[in-house]
């Protein structure tokens, strides 16, 4: 049995719900993120080479590990929270206060984490 | 008026179906994952990262500890970061992050393919790409 979707793709993209929305827009790229990341990765060792060679060289490149830390950290860090409000649920009604809690243990980390990194790259 | 699920327990939902039994399996191999990730964090302290590596490289260890992500650092010898530990460890977070993110995949997939040949096809896809990127990533850890 197909699901019928009620709305247009487009407008189920420009969605926004009442709390959250850019917490799981964020997760979902992070996730779907990581997953390319991680299969093209794999794949490029396993071929290895020049071409295996050549794709893993964009990796190191420290532009690419900001975007893809992005993505791990604020995945791991978002999923804890799902994972501890999803397991006791009573949690749930401190979601807004959890997301604020979220952000201030994310922002530090990741800003720090850029900041090392662009000093290593940039030979600071 | 009915309960609304998100104040019924665990037990009361009840885990019937495949959807609610993987929706288990991904907050627990999230706590897994954070195990493993954390375990291999200290295990790099230990072992001497905080004078030969720079941060990218630990952090390259700590997500995925195989040898591979630290032979381009300082570290006078590799030789106890290839125990058979630090493989099992990897081994798991390997075998543990594909079957999260695979089927992390398919749910995202569910909500724009909503046919029922079209997800079919997705459910095979998936199958075919977990094997083969835990079997890939098994060699690689177990021949590097
Ligand atoms: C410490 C590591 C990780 C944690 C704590 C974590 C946590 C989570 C949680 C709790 C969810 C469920 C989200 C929901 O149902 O709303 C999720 C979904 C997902 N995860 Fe992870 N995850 C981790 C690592 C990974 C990795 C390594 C990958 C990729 C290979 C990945 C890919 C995904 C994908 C694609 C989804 C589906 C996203 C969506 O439904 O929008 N995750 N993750």
């Amino acid at each position: 049995m197909g699901l019928k979707r009620d709305v247009s793709l487009s407008t189920g993209l420009r969605y926004r719900g009442p709390a959250g929305y850019l917490t799981f827009i964020l997760h979902r790229i992070g996730g779907v993120g990581m997953g390319i990341f991680i299969a093209m990765h794999i794949l490029a060792s396993f071929v290895g080479g020049r071409f295996g060679g050549a794709i893993n060289g964009i990796y190191e490149n420290w532009a690419f590990q900001i975007f893809i830390f992005f993505c791990v950290l604020f995945h791991a860090i978002n999923g804890l929270r799902i994972t501890i409000l999803d397991l006791f649920p009573k949690l749930l009604d401190y979601l807004p206060e959890a997301i604020w809690i979220e952000w201030a243990v994310f922002i530090p980390l990741f800003g720090l984490s850029v900041f090392v990194i662009l000093k290593t790259a940039l030979g600071g | 008026m009915t309960k609304k699920s998100r104040t019924l327990s665990l037990k009361q939902r009840g885990l019937m179906n495949f959807e609610a039994i993987m929706w288990l399996f991904t907050r627990l191999s999230a706590l897994g994952m954070y195990a493993l990730i954390l375990f291999a964090l200290t295990g790099a302290l230990v072992m001497g990262a905080r004078n030969n590596m720079n941060f990218a490289d630990v952090m390259r260890w700590a997500f995925m500890p195989n040898v591979s992500h630290v032979q381009s650092t300082d570290l006078a010898s590799t030789d106890t970061w290839a125990t058979p530990l630090w493989k099992l460890t990897a081994s798991a977070l390997l075998l543990l992050a594909t079957a999260h993110g695979v089927h992390g995949l398919v749910v995202v997939a569910d909500d724009y393919i909503t046919g029922e040949r079209g997800r079919r096809y997705v459910r095979l896809l998936s199958i075919l790409l977990m094997t083969a990127m835990s079997l890939i990533g098994l060699w690689l850890i177990w021949t590097s």
